[in-house]
């Protein structure tokens, strides 16, 4: 038994994710080898193979692997599974994409997004938007499984020393074609592991009054999320959504503030270590969650939360 | 241009679901359903890019048990053509809708298949993408916006980065995001139009596919509760809190 773990990058390093679901697939089983795809991909795969827990790295590089394209890269994974028991990748945009492409061609059902390895056949999985847990076990000789990144701990970075073997590229899916990446930069840090999260929802009423909410998570060195309903009313962008359909975060501490709390929302939130609540609504159901709820109007509590903060003399990074 | 739209009944999107005591699964007698929600913007992208004079025929197909015809009926509702009801009972999993989808569109030739991203009870997200694998079509995951173009589709895909924006040869499947467009409500005299509308009905055991399930599903259970928090009297309180009691900043 072996596990073949599917790198995510960017062609220059490794994106942080990878480390959670290397730390994942080594819970199935220690032989775990990454594949990693891409064109000019060498300085990730150099990353990946410091990995400790990863015992052997297969690099496959070609133009047309540049842009990640699922119908690109399942095939050659679905060639190199041949050799392993599993197949483990993330469970965001990433691995969602590509792991059923894979798991169809290995006829094989995928268990997605799972959140524990209960053994090597049998885990743990969120349905419902997180309001059930399911104890999923897979009958299928090869199993594709992927994770929930913040489910599991990121793995060390450094000290392994993995062989990298170059495996040949495959053909090029021609009815597919890359366009366009538009890639939201920012200083801030990422959504998806940031240690403080503060979001907006609905009740922020504009997007001008997001500054509000922009000017907290700078006081904090926080990421910024938002409620669907938010992101649908055009007052911030999709990135940064928080929920079932968006990004599901874990921080140690997580600021609702005018955000009601609709099932879908709580599914991205409710495993936050601490989770606060400014609403003015004091039946709102974000309520039920929050270790700390205020019940006030955002646009006196905001400014007043502000001046709070800058009462305290250190703040943590 | 054909478009073959797969719409799946779930248990509506307001419910706050219940566990079964017996951990076998989650309540679903006398609750209401509805069509899972992204099914429903990939229902209304097909009809917008018809009533656009693009696409000559939509159809709407679902795959289930006798009363996820509802959700096919609905779709009939708001501007599709026709309906598909292949019949199974039973736990479905994404790899064999999908092994029945492809017999459908060997059977109908559509020329793009469209669907929601992520049923949002079994939060699988694969059928799509298992069923372009099985067929070998482009796939565009995640679609919030989509340019019909000739024989191709200009396709923006929200991507945990922000966007992409991605080319695809026709035939092609595309899995729709809920931002892709507002889907609309079906008018009182579309409804009595709709049920004129023909739905074939298929029986899955006669499409040759072995549909059954490779998983076992041994537990659904409740996820932990959070303990119960407390409320602050204000603003004042509650940064005291965070910093002296829970040490977060």
């Amino acid at each position: 038994m072996s596990v073949l773990l599917i790198a995510e990058h960017n062609n220059k390093e490794l994106k942080p994710f990878t480390l959670n679901a290397a730390t994942a697939a080594s819970q199935i089983d220690s032989e775990v080898h990454a594949v990693i795809i891409g064109q000019n991909s060498a300085e990730a795969a150099k990353q990946l193979s410091e990995l400790p827990l990863v015992k052997k790295v297969l690099s496959v590089e070609a133009a047309h692997y540049e842009n990640f394209t699922a119908e690109n890269f399942a095939p050659v994974i679905v060639k190199l599974a041949e050799g392993y028991s599993h197949i483990v990748c993330s469970a965001n945009t990433f691995g969602k994409n590509l792991m059923p492409r894979i798991a169809a061609h290995l006829d094989t059902s995928q268990v997605s997004d799972i959140i524990k390895v209960i053994s090597s056949d049998t885990f743990l999985r969120p349905i419902y938007a997180g309001n059930a847990f399911a104890t999923i076990k897979s009958n299928d000789e090869k199993k594709c499984v992927t994770i929930r990144p913040t489910s599991f701990d990121p793995c060390e970075s450094s000290g392994g020393s993995a062989v990298i073997e170059k495996v040949e590229a495959g053909e090029e899916f021609s009815n597919t074609k890359f366009v366009k990446r538009e890639e939201i930069k920012s200083d801030r840090p990422e959504l998806g592991t940031a240690r403080i999260v503060v979001s907006g929802g609905r009740g922020m009423q504009s997007g001008d009054n997001f500054r509000l909410i922009t000017e907290i998570a700078d006081k904090l060195g926080a990421a910024i999320g938002a409620s669907r309903a938010a992101v649908d009313a055009g007052y911030i962008s999709n990135d940064h959504q928080v929920g079932q359909t968006g990004k599901v975060v874990v921080p140690d501490l997580y600021i609702a503030i005018g955000i009601s709390g609709a099932i879908q929302h709580l599914a991205g939130m409710k495993e936050s270590k601490v989770i606060v609540a400014i609403n003015k609504d004091g039946e709102a159901p974000i309520f039920s969650v929050a270790d700390y709820g205020l019940e006030a109007d955002l646009f006196e509590a905001i400014p007043q939360f502000m001046e709070e903060l800058n009462k305290l003399n250190t703040i943590q990074k | 241009m054909k478009i073959l739209v797969a719409v799946k009944r779930v248990i509506d999107y307001n419910v706050q679901i219940r566990v079964k005591e017996d951990g076998t699964g989650v309540v679903t007698d006398n609750v209401k359903m509805s069509t899972n929600p992204p099914d429903d913007n990939a229902i209304e992208e097909a009809v917008k890019i018809k009533e656009a004079g693009k696409a000559t025929e939509v159809v709407a197909i679902t795959v289930g048990e006798e009363k996820a015809q509802e959700t096919v009926r609905k779709a009939l509702a708001v501007g599709a053509d026709r309906g598909i009801h292949v019949k199974a009972d039973g736990i479905l999993e994404p790899l064999a809708v999908s092994k029945i989808l492809q017999k459908i569109v060997d059977k109908e030739k559509p020329d793009l298949v469209f669907m929601g991203k992520q049923a949002i009870d079994d939060d699988c997200n694969q059928t799509g993408q298992m069923l372009s694998a099985l067929l070998n079509w482009p796939q565009a995951t995640f679609a919030s916006k989509i340019d019909v173009k000739d024989n191709k589709l200009e396709v923006t895909r929200e991507i945990d980065e922000g966007l992409e924006t991605i080319e695809i040869n026709v035939p092609a499947i595309v899995t729709c995001d809920l931002r892709l467009n507002e889907p609309r409500y079906a008018s009182l005299p579309n409804i009595m139009k709709a049920k004129k509308k023909p739905i074939e009905e298929i029986a899955a055991s006669d499409l040759g596919v072995d549909v059954s399930p490779r998983l076992e599903q041994l537990k659904v259970e409740e996820p932990p509760k959070r303990k119960a928090g407390i409320k602050v009297a204000n603003v004042a309180e509650l940064v005291q809190k965070l910093k002296n009691e829970a040490k977060v900043i």
